[in-house]
Protein backbone atom coordinates (compact mmCIF):
# COMPACT_ATOMS: atom_id res chain seq x y z
CA UNK A 1 0.00 0.00 0.00
CA UNK A 2 1.34 3.74 -1.07
CA UNK A 3 0.34 5.62 1.96
CA UNK A 4 1.95 8.99 0.51
CA UNK A 5 -0.60 11.54 0.65
CA UNK A 6 -2.32 12.81 -2.39
CA UNK A 7 -1.75 16.44 -3.56
CA UNK A 8 -5.56 16.93 -2.14
CA UNK A 9 -4.65 15.30 0.92
CA UNK A 10 -1.38 17.28 1.15
CA UNK A 11 -3.26 20.72 0.55
CA UNK A 12 -5.47 19.91 3.48
CA UNK A 13 -2.62 19.05 5.70
CA UNK A 14 -0.59 21.87 4.73
CA UNK A 15 -4.29 24.20 6.06
CA UNK A 16 -4.49 22.27 9.06
CA UNK A 17 -0.86 22.38 10.38
CA UNK A 18 -0.93 26.13 9.98
CA UNK A 19 -4.54 26.41 11.70
CA UNK A 20 -2.69 24.44 14.61
CA UNK A 21 1.14 26.71 14.70
CA UNK A 22 -0.58 30.06 13.84
CA UNK A 23 -4.26 30.10 15.78
CA UNK A 24 -3.86 27.32 18.34
CA UNK A 25 -0.55 27.24 19.81
CA UNK A 26 -0.48 31.02 20.34
CA UNK A 27 -3.84 30.71 22.24
CA UNK A 28 -2.33 27.91 24.43
CA UNK A 29 0.65 29.82 25.66
CA UNK A 30 -1.79 31.81 27.87
CA UNK A 31 -4.23 29.23 29.05
CA UNK A 32 -3.43 27.02 32.24
CA UNK A 33 -1.39 24.56 31.02
CA UNK A 34 -4.08 21.98 32.10
CA UNK A 35 -6.79 23.41 30.14
CA UNK A 36 -9.35 21.82 28.05
CA UNK A 37 -11.10 24.64 26.57
CA UNK A 38 -10.64 27.98 24.89
CA UNK A 39 -12.13 31.33 26.11
CA UNK A 40 -15.74 31.33 24.73
CA UNK A 41 -14.78 34.21 22.16
CA UNK A 42 -11.94 32.93 21.10
CA UNK A 43 -13.66 29.33 20.41
CA UNK A 44 -16.57 31.31 18.12
CA UNK A 45 -13.86 32.65 16.42
CA UNK A 46 -12.31 29.31 15.29
CA UNK A 47 -15.00 27.58 14.44
CA UNK A 48 -16.20 30.53 12.04
CA UNK A 49 -12.58 29.72 10.63
CA UNK A 50 -12.86 26.25 10.64
CA UNK A 51 -16.38 26.79 8.65
CA UNK A 52 -14.32 29.04 6.03
CA UNK A 53 -11.94 25.74 5.11
CA UNK A 54 -15.18 24.13 4.71
CA UNK A 55 -13.58 21.64 7.75
CA UNK A 56 -16.46 21.99 9.84
CA UNK A 57 -18.27 18.72 11.51
CA UNK A 58 -15.44 16.83 10.09
CA UNK A 59 -16.92 13.85 11.44
CA UNK A 60 -20.24 13.83 10.18
CA UNK A 61 -21.42 12.29 7.09
CA UNK A 62 -21.39 13.89 4.10
CA UNK A 63 -25.31 12.52 3.85
CA UNK A 64 -25.89 14.60 6.99
CA UNK A 65 -24.51 17.67 6.02
CA UNK A 66 -20.31 16.85 6.80
CA UNK A 67 -17.70 17.71 4.83
CA UNK A 68 -16.98 13.78 3.24
CA UNK A 69 -13.96 13.11 4.73
CA UNK A 70 -12.54 9.45 3.92
CA UNK A 71 -10.99 7.83 6.56
CA UNK A 72 -7.72 7.87 5.50
CA UNK A 73 -7.71 11.00 5.15
CA UNK A 74 -9.17 11.88 8.14
CA UNK A 75 -6.23 9.99 10.15
CA UNK A 76 -3.85 12.42 8.40
CA UNK A 77 -5.63 15.11 9.49
CA UNK A 78 -5.96 13.59 13.12
CA UNK A 79 -2.28 13.36 13.21
CA UNK A 80 -2.00 17.02 12.37
CA UNK A 81 -4.79 17.96 14.51
CA UNK A 82 -3.21 16.58 18.14
CA UNK A 83 -0.17 18.67 17.64
CA UNK A 84 -0.46 20.51 20.39
CA UNK A 85 -0.59 20.60 24.20
CA UNK A 86 -4.20 19.58 24.69
CA UNK A 87 -4.03 17.95 21.20
CA UNK A 88 -4.54 14.30 22.14
CA UNK A 89 -7.72 14.49 23.86
CA UNK A 90 -8.99 17.77 22.76
CA UNK A 91 -7.93 17.96 19.54
CA UNK A 92 -8.33 21.93 18.66
CA UNK A 93 -10.06 22.00 21.37
CA UNK A 94 -12.94 20.88 19.44
CA UNK A 95 -12.97 23.67 17.18
CA UNK A 96 -13.50 21.21 13.93
CA UNK A 97 -17.03 20.43 15.46
CA UNK A 98 -18.52 17.38 16.58
CA UNK A 99 -20.33 14.54 15.11
CA UNK A 100 -21.93 13.06 18.84
CA UNK A 101 -21.56 9.49 18.97
CA UNK A 102 -21.25 7.32 15.79
CA UNK A 103 -23.78 4.70 16.94
CA UNK A 104 -26.99 7.56 17.13
CA UNK A 105 -26.49 7.65 13.28
CA UNK A 106 -28.20 4.10 13.48
CA UNK A 107 -31.18 5.50 15.52
CA UNK A 108 -34.82 5.74 14.15
CA UNK A 109 -36.38 8.64 11.92
CA UNK A 110 -38.13 9.89 15.37
CA UNK A 111 -34.64 9.42 17.57
CA UNK A 112 -33.04 11.58 15.23
CA UNK A 113 -35.15 14.24 15.20
CA UNK A 114 -34.73 13.86 19.04
CA UNK A 115 -31.19 13.79 19.62
CA UNK A 116 -29.38 12.97 16.19
CA UNK A 117 -29.83 16.20 14.35
CA UNK A 118 -29.69 18.76 17.96
CA UNK A 119 -26.56 17.18 18.25
CA UNK A 120 -25.26 17.79 14.83
CA UNK A 121 -27.02 22.21 15.44
CA UNK A 122 -24.59 21.85 18.68
CA UNK A 123 -27.71 21.69 20.70
CA UNK A 124 -26.94 18.80 22.74
CA UNK A 125 -24.09 16.59 23.93
CA UNK A 126 -24.69 13.13 24.82
CA UNK A 127 -22.00 10.87 26.74
CA UNK A 128 -21.57 7.18 26.02
CA UNK A 129 -22.22 4.82 28.69
CA UNK A 130 -20.63 1.05 28.31
CA UNK A 131 -18.08 0.52 30.99
CA UNK A 132 -18.77 -0.51 34.60
CA UNK A 133 -17.15 -0.83 38.01
CA UNK A 134 -16.79 -4.69 36.88
CA UNK A 135 -14.90 -3.97 33.83
CA UNK A 136 -14.99 -2.24 30.53
CA UNK A 137 -12.83 -4.19 28.15
CA UNK A 138 -15.29 -7.19 28.34
CA UNK A 139 -18.72 -5.51 27.74
CA UNK A 140 -20.42 -9.21 27.06
CA UNK A 141 -19.60 -10.55 30.66
CA UNK A 142 -19.11 -7.30 32.67
CA UNK A 143 -22.32 -5.09 31.99
CA UNK A 144 -24.20 -5.92 35.43
CA UNK A 145 -26.86 -3.20 35.03
CA UNK A 146 -29.91 -4.38 34.28
CA UNK A 147 -32.70 -3.34 32.33
CA UNK A 148 -36.42 -4.66 33.64
CA UNK A 149 -39.21 -4.87 31.53
CA UNK A 150 -42.10 -2.90 33.13
CA UNK A 151 -45.34 -0.88 32.89
CA UNK A 152 -44.51 -1.44 28.83
CA UNK A 153 -40.79 0.36 29.38
CA UNK A 154 -37.72 -0.88 31.02
CA UNK A 155 -36.49 -0.21 34.60
CA UNK A 156 -32.77 0.13 34.81
CA UNK A 157 -30.89 -0.44 37.84
CA UNK A 158 -26.62 -0.25 38.39
CA UNK A 159 -23.89 1.61 37.64
CA UNK A 160 -21.46 3.21 35.51
CA UNK A 161 -17.76 4.39 35.53
CA UNK A 162 -15.36 6.38 34.00
CA UNK A 163 -18.06 8.15 32.05
CA UNK A 164 -16.71 11.18 30.07
CA UNK A 165 -18.65 14.63 30.23
CA UNK A 166 -21.98 12.75 31.39
CA UNK A 167 -22.73 15.57 34.22
CA UNK A 168 -22.87 17.65 31.43
CA UNK A 169 -24.70 15.75 28.45
CA UNK A 170 -28.41 16.28 28.11
CA UNK A 171 -28.51 12.77 27.11
CA UNK A 172 -26.56 9.54 26.74
CA UNK A 173 -26.22 5.94 25.58
CA UNK A 174 -26.48 3.43 27.87
CA UNK A 175 -25.83 -0.53 27.91
CA UNK A 176 -28.04 -2.59 30.28
CA UNK A 177 -28.26 -6.23 30.30
CA UNK A 178 -31.95 -7.42 29.36
CA UNK A 179 -31.58 -11.07 29.44
CA UNK A 180 -29.28 -12.29 31.82
CA UNK A 181 -29.03 -15.82 29.66
CA UNK A 182 -27.17 -14.77 26.76
CA UNK A 183 -24.15 -13.13 26.96
CA UNK A 184 -23.29 -10.82 24.98
CA UNK A 185 -27.04 -11.46 22.97
CA UNK A 186 -28.45 -10.06 26.03
CA UNK A 187 -27.39 -6.50 25.79
CA UNK A 188 -29.46 -3.69 24.76
CA UNK A 189 -28.85 -0.02 24.21
CA UNK A 190 -30.30 2.61 25.79
CA UNK A 191 -30.95 6.47 24.90
CA UNK A 192 -31.46 8.00 28.87
CA UNK A 193 -32.42 11.71 29.15
CA UNK A 194 -30.35 14.14 31.25
CA UNK A 195 -33.14 14.75 34.34
CA UNK A 196 -34.81 10.93 34.10
CA UNK A 197 -35.74 10.16 37.43
CA UNK A 198 -33.76 7.91 38.71
CA UNK A 199 -31.09 8.37 37.05
CA UNK A 200 -27.74 10.27 38.84
CA UNK A 201 -24.14 11.47 38.47
CA UNK A 202 -22.87 10.66 41.44
CA UNK A 203 -19.09 11.65 41.30
CA UNK A 204 -15.95 13.15 39.64
CA UNK A 205 -13.38 10.69 39.13
CA UNK A 206 -10.08 11.71 39.08
CA UNK A 207 -7.78 10.68 36.75
CA UNK A 208 -4.31 11.05 35.33
CA UNK A 209 -5.90 13.36 33.18
CA UNK A 210 -6.40 16.48 35.36
CA UNK A 211 -7.53 18.58 32.21
CA UNK A 212 -11.00 16.87 32.84
CA UNK A 213 -12.53 14.32 34.54
CA UNK A 214 -14.53 10.92 34.45
CA UNK A 215 -17.60 10.58 36.40
CA UNK A 216 -19.49 7.64 38.40
CA UNK A 217 -23.34 6.83 37.01
CA UNK A 218 -25.76 5.20 38.98
CA UNK A 219 -29.56 4.13 37.80
CA UNK A 220 -31.89 3.29 40.13
CA UNK A 221 -35.32 2.20 39.12
CA UNK A 222 -35.08 4.06 36.07
CA UNK A 223 -37.94 4.01 33.87
CA UNK A 224 -37.51 4.34 29.99
CA UNK A 225 -39.85 4.09 27.27
CA UNK A 226 -39.54 1.55 24.56
CA UNK A 227 -39.09 4.31 22.18
CA UNK A 228 -35.44 5.05 24.42
CA UNK A 229 -34.53 2.12 22.89
CA UNK A 230 -31.51 2.23 20.39
CA UNK A 231 -31.59 -0.42 17.97
CA UNK A 232 -33.10 -3.67 18.74
CA UNK A 233 -33.67 -5.17 21.90
CA UNK A 234 -30.94 -7.53 23.10
CA UNK A 235 -28.72 -6.25 19.99
CA UNK A 236 -26.64 -4.02 21.76
CA UNK A 237 -23.17 -5.64 21.86
CA UNK A 238 -23.31 -5.35 18.21
CA UNK A 239 -23.46 -1.37 18.59
CA UNK A 240 -21.08 -1.20 21.00
CA UNK A 241 -18.14 -3.02 19.76
CA UNK A 242 -18.39 -1.82 15.97
CA UNK A 243 -18.00 1.44 17.60
CA UNK A 244 -14.80 0.65 20.16
CA UNK A 245 -13.34 -1.42 16.72
CA UNK A 246 -13.76 2.16 14.41
CA UNK A 247 -12.60 4.41 16.93
CA UNK A 248 -9.62 2.84 17.55
CA UNK A 249 -8.21 3.97 14.57
CA UNK A 250 -7.88 7.69 14.81
CA UNK A 251 -6.98 6.99 18.79
CA UNK A 252 -4.33 5.99 17.22
CA UNK A 253 -3.85 9.04 14.91
CA UNK A 254 -4.35 11.14 18.10
CA UNK A 255 -1.37 9.38 19.98
CA UNK A 256 0.90 9.56 16.34
CA UNK A 257 0.45 13.03 16.81
CA UNK A 258 1.62 14.45 19.97
CA UNK A 259 4.65 12.00 19.28
CA UNK A 260 5.44 13.51 16.38
CA UNK A 261 5.27 17.19 18.34
CA UNK A 262 7.30 15.58 21.09
CA UNK A 263 9.81 13.82 18.66
CA UNK A 264 10.32 17.21 16.91
CA UNK A 265 10.94 19.17 20.44
CA UNK A 266 13.27 16.68 21.91
CA UNK A 267 15.29 16.90 18.39
CA UNK A 268 15.62 20.69 18.26
CA UNK A 269 16.53 20.60 21.98
CA UNK A 270 19.19 18.09 20.64
CA UNK A 271 20.63 20.94 18.01
CA UNK A 272 20.80 23.79 21.06
CA UNK A 273 21.80 21.79 24.23
CA UNK A 274 25.34 21.53 24.96
CA UNK A 275 26.29 19.86 27.92
CA UNK A 276 30.17 19.33 28.76
CA UNK A 277 31.32 21.15 25.72
CA UNK A 278 29.38 19.13 23.01
CA UNK A 279 25.61 19.16 21.71
CA UNK A 280 23.63 16.92 22.70
CA UNK A 281 22.88 16.11 19.33
CA UNK A 282 26.12 14.67 18.84
CA UNK A 283 25.89 12.36 21.51
CA UNK A 284 25.58 8.55 20.57
CA UNK A 285 23.00 8.19 23.74
CA UNK A 286 20.95 11.03 22.29
CA UNK A 287 20.86 10.37 19.13
CA UNK A 288 19.62 6.76 19.32
CA UNK A 289 17.08 7.99 21.61
CA UNK A 290 16.30 10.17 18.56
CA UNK A 291 16.18 7.25 16.12
CA UNK A 292 14.07 4.85 18.48
CA UNK A 293 11.39 7.95 18.26
CA UNK A 294 11.65 7.88 14.98
CA UNK A 295 11.14 4.14 14.22
CA UNK A 296 8.15 4.40 16.71
CA UNK A 297 6.37 7.03 14.81
CA UNK A 298 6.81 5.65 11.73
CA UNK A 299 6.11 2.28 12.17
CA UNK A 300 2.68 3.59 14.23
CA UNK A 301 1.93 5.46 11.63
CA UNK A 302 2.10 2.97 8.69
CA UNK A 303 0.08 0.54 10.54
CA UNK A 304 -2.65 3.08 11.38
CA UNK A 305 -3.13 4.22 8.00
CA UNK A 306 -2.94 0.47 6.65
CA UNK A 307 -6.00 0.30 9.05
CA UNK A 308 -7.64 3.23 7.61
CA UNK A 309 -6.87 2.04 4.00
CA UNK A 310 -8.76 -1.14 4.67
CA UNK A 311 -11.79 0.25 6.28
CA UNK A 312 -12.03 2.72 3.65
CA UNK A 313 -11.98 -0.17 0.87
CA UNK A 314 -14.66 -1.93 3.64
CA UNK A 315 -12.27 -4.99 4.36
CA UNK A 316 -12.20 -6.03 7.42
CA UNK A 317 -10.30 -3.93 9.75
CA UNK A 318 -10.50 -5.83 13.63
CA UNK A 319 -6.68 -6.82 13.83
CA UNK A 320 -5.23 -3.87 11.65
CA UNK A 321 -7.62 -1.32 14.18
CA UNK A 322 -5.73 -3.15 17.24
CA UNK A 323 -2.12 -3.24 15.92
CA UNK A 324 -2.47 0.53 14.63
CA UNK A 325 -4.24 1.00 18.71
CA UNK A 326 -1.15 -0.70 20.38
CA UNK A 327 1.97 0.54 18.70
CA UNK A 328 0.86 4.00 18.15
CA UNK A 329 -0.32 4.07 21.98
CA UNK A 330 2.83 1.95 23.37
CA UNK A 331 5.03 3.99 21.11
CA UNK A 332 4.06 7.29 21.71
CA UNK A 333 4.09 6.82 25.35
CA UNK A 334 8.17 6.00 24.47
CA UNK A 335 8.15 8.67 22.55
CA UNK A 336 7.16 11.32 25.44
CA UNK A 337 9.13 9.46 27.63
CA UNK A 338 12.56 9.85 25.64
CA UNK A 339 11.36 13.65 24.66
CA UNK A 340 11.47 14.33 28.71
CA UNK A 341 14.74 12.43 29.08
CA UNK A 342 16.35 14.59 26.46
CA UNK A 343 14.93 17.90 27.74
CA UNK A 344 16.01 16.76 31.49
CA UNK A 345 14.50 18.84 33.98
CA UNK A 346 12.91 21.07 31.80
CA UNK A 347 10.72 18.12 30.69
CA UNK A 348 9.24 17.41 33.83
CA UNK A 349 7.98 21.25 34.54
CA UNK A 350 4.55 22.59 33.42
CA UNK A 351 6.01 25.06 31.71
CA UNK A 352 6.36 22.78 28.32
CA UNK A 353 3.87 20.27 27.41
CA UNK A 354 5.68 17.43 27.93
CA UNK A 355 4.28 16.20 31.56
CA UNK A 356 0.78 16.71 30.12
CA UNK A 357 1.57 14.47 27.14
CA UNK A 358 3.35 11.96 29.51
CA UNK A 359 0.24 11.61 31.71
CA UNK A 360 -2.42 11.81 29.29
CA UNK A 361 -0.42 9.12 26.57
CA UNK A 362 -0.34 6.61 29.54
CA UNK A 363 -4.21 6.70 29.86
CA UNK A 364 -3.69 5.51 26.33
CA UNK A 365 -2.90 2.06 26.93
CA UNK A 366 -5.91 1.53 29.00
CA UNK A 367 -8.58 3.57 27.34
CA UNK A 368 -10.66 2.17 24.09
CA UNK A 369 -9.53 -1.63 25.22
CA UNK A 370 -5.87 -1.81 27.25
CA UNK A 371 -3.21 -2.78 25.26
CA UNK A 372 -3.31 -6.45 26.24
CA UNK A 373 -7.07 -6.95 25.10
CA UNK A 374 -5.49 -5.49 21.96
CA UNK A 375 -3.07 -8.49 21.55
CA UNK A 376 -5.76 -10.89 22.08
CA UNK A 377 -7.04 -9.85 19.22
CA UNK A 378 -4.81 -9.78 17.35
CA UNK A 379 -3.66 -13.14 18.57
CA UNK A 380 -7.06 -14.61 17.77
CA UNK A 381 -6.14 -13.53 14.60
CA UNK A 382 -3.23 -15.61 14.25
CA UNK A 383 -4.50 -18.42 15.59
CA UNK A 384 -7.74 -18.79 14.66
CA UNK A 385 -10.57 -17.28 15.95
CA UNK A 386 -12.06 -20.14 17.79
CA UNK A 387 -9.28 -19.45 20.07
CA UNK A 388 -10.72 -18.25 23.61
CA UNK B 1 -13.10 3.69 47.64
CA UNK B 2 -13.87 7.31 46.58
CA UNK B 3 -12.40 10.74 47.55
CA UNK B 4 -13.78 12.89 50.20
CA UNK B 5 -16.08 15.37 48.34
CA UNK B 6 -15.97 18.17 50.36
CA UNK B 7 -13.11 20.30 51.95
CA UNK B 8 -13.69 20.14 55.68
CA UNK B 9 -10.57 21.45 57.10
CA UNK B 10 -10.85 24.51 59.34
CA UNK B 11 -11.35 28.32 58.82
CA UNK B 12 -8.05 29.94 58.87
CA UNK B 13 -8.30 34.07 59.14
CA UNK B 14 -7.46 35.41 55.88
CA UNK B 15 -4.94 37.41 56.74
CA UNK B 16 -1.34 38.80 55.50
CA UNK B 17 0.46 37.27 58.53
CA UNK B 18 -1.12 33.58 57.84
CA UNK B 19 -1.43 33.40 54.41
CA UNK B 20 2.66 34.41 53.44
CA UNK B 21 3.31 31.02 55.56
CA UNK B 22 1.34 29.14 52.96
CA UNK B 23 2.87 26.41 50.20
CA UNK B 24 3.67 27.74 46.73
CA UNK B 25 2.21 24.49 45.45
CA UNK B 26 -1.01 24.32 43.51
CA UNK B 27 -4.28 23.59 44.55
CA UNK B 28 -7.47 24.50 45.40
CA UNK B 29 -9.30 26.90 48.09
CA UNK B 30 -12.56 28.51 49.91
CA UNK B 31 -13.06 32.32 50.65
CA UNK B 32 -15.95 32.47 53.68
CA UNK B 33 -17.06 35.34 55.18
CA UNK B 34 -17.45 35.78 58.81
CA UNK B 35 -20.25 33.53 59.51
CA UNK B 36 -18.66 30.98 57.55
CA UNK B 37 -20.66 31.38 54.49
CA UNK B 38 -18.64 30.18 51.45
CA UNK B 39 -18.29 33.36 49.32
CA UNK B 40 -15.74 32.11 46.62
CA UNK B 41 -14.31 29.06 45.66
CA UNK B 42 -10.80 29.55 43.81
CA UNK B 43 -7.85 27.13 42.51
CA UNK B 44 -4.29 28.15 42.06
CA UNK B 45 -3.12 26.91 38.41
CA UNK B 46 0.44 26.57 37.45
CA UNK B 47 0.34 30.02 35.72
CA UNK B 48 0.65 31.26 39.52
CA UNK B 49 3.97 32.50 40.22
CA UNK B 50 4.01 30.82 43.93
CA UNK B 51 0.62 28.38 43.96
CA UNK B 52 -1.64 28.94 46.57
CA UNK B 53 0.59 31.76 48.43
CA UNK B 54 0.45 33.89 45.34
CA UNK B 55 -3.63 33.78 45.28
CA UNK B 56 -4.31 33.55 48.90
CA UNK B 57 -2.16 36.92 49.01
CA UNK B 58 -4.08 38.48 46.12
CA UNK B 59 -7.51 37.18 47.95
CA UNK B 60 -6.42 38.93 51.29
CA UNK B 61 -5.29 42.26 49.67
CA UNK B 62 -8.63 42.35 47.90
CA UNK B 63 -11.02 41.20 50.45
CA UNK B 64 -12.33 43.06 53.65
CA UNK B 65 -11.33 41.83 56.93
CA UNK B 66 -13.14 38.87 58.94
CA UNK B 67 -12.66 36.61 55.71
CA UNK B 68 -11.67 33.17 56.59
CA UNK B 69 -10.20 30.43 54.09
CA UNK B 70 -9.28 26.81 53.80
CA UNK B 71 -7.02 25.49 51.08
CA UNK B 72 -6.48 21.66 49.51
CA UNK B 73 -2.76 21.18 47.77
CA UNK B 74 -3.84 19.17 44.86
CA UNK B 75 -2.07 18.96 41.46
CA UNK B 76 -5.60 18.35 39.47
CA UNK B 77 -6.85 21.50 40.83
CA UNK B 78 -8.48 22.10 37.70
CA UNK B 79 -11.00 18.83 37.94
CA UNK B 80 -11.09 19.15 42.02
CA UNK B 81 -12.27 23.23 41.47
CA UNK B 82 -15.49 22.02 39.09
CA UNK B 83 -15.79 19.46 41.59
CA UNK B 84 -16.45 21.35 44.14
CA UNK B 85 -18.45 23.82 42.57
CA UNK B 86 -20.96 21.21 41.84
CA UNK B 87 -20.80 19.71 45.06
CA UNK B 88 -21.72 23.40 46.40
CA UNK B 89 -24.30 23.69 43.52
CA UNK B 90 -25.88 20.64 45.00
CA UNK B 91 -25.48 21.20 48.61
CA UNK B 92 -26.83 24.82 48.51
CA UNK B 93 -28.98 25.12 45.16
CA UNK B 94 -26.89 27.82 43.45
CA UNK B 95 -22.79 28.60 43.13
CA UNK B 96 -20.93 30.53 45.95
CA UNK B 97 -21.86 34.73 44.81
CA UNK B 98 -18.14 35.46 43.68
CA UNK B 99 -18.49 32.26 41.50
CA UNK B 100 -22.31 33.29 40.43
CA UNK B 101 -20.94 36.34 39.02
CA UNK B 102 -18.88 35.29 36.61
CA UNK B 103 -19.44 31.18 36.63
CA UNK B 104 -17.40 28.90 34.13
CA UNK B 105 -19.02 27.79 30.99
CA UNK B 106 -20.78 24.35 31.17
CA UNK B 107 -20.46 23.64 34.62
CA UNK B 108 -21.91 20.28 35.18
CA UNK B 109 -24.44 18.48 37.50
CA UNK B 110 -23.69 16.10 40.27
CA UNK B 111 -26.39 14.43 42.61
CA UNK B 112 -23.33 13.41 45.31
CA UNK B 113 -24.94 10.57 47.29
Amino acid sequence: MDFEPSAEQQMLIDQVRRYVREEIIPLEAKLDPDAAELDPADQARLVEKTKAMGLYGIDIPKEFGGPDIDIVTRVLLAIEMAQHRAGLYVPCYGTFGGAGLAQIFEANEDQKERYLYPTLRGEKKPFFGLTEPSGGSDPARAIQTKAERKDNGWVLNGAKIFISGADRAQYGIVFARTDASKGRAGITCFIIDAGTPGFHVRRVVHTLRSSSYATELEFKDCWVSDHQILGEVNKGFAVANDRLTRQRIPYAAGCIGVAIAAHEMAVEWAKMRSTFGEKLANRQAIQWMLVDNEIDIRTARHFTLEAAEKARRGLPFRTEAAIAKLTASEGGGRVVDRAMQIHGGMGMTKDLPLERWYREMRIRRVGEGPSEVQRMVIAREILGSNLR
Amino acid sequence: MALRLRLDKPWRPLTAEVVDRLPGQLGVYQIADAKGTIVYIGQAGARTAFGLRSELQREASQRASGHQFRVEVNQQYRTRWFELLMVHQADHGSLPADNAKNPPPALGRLSPS
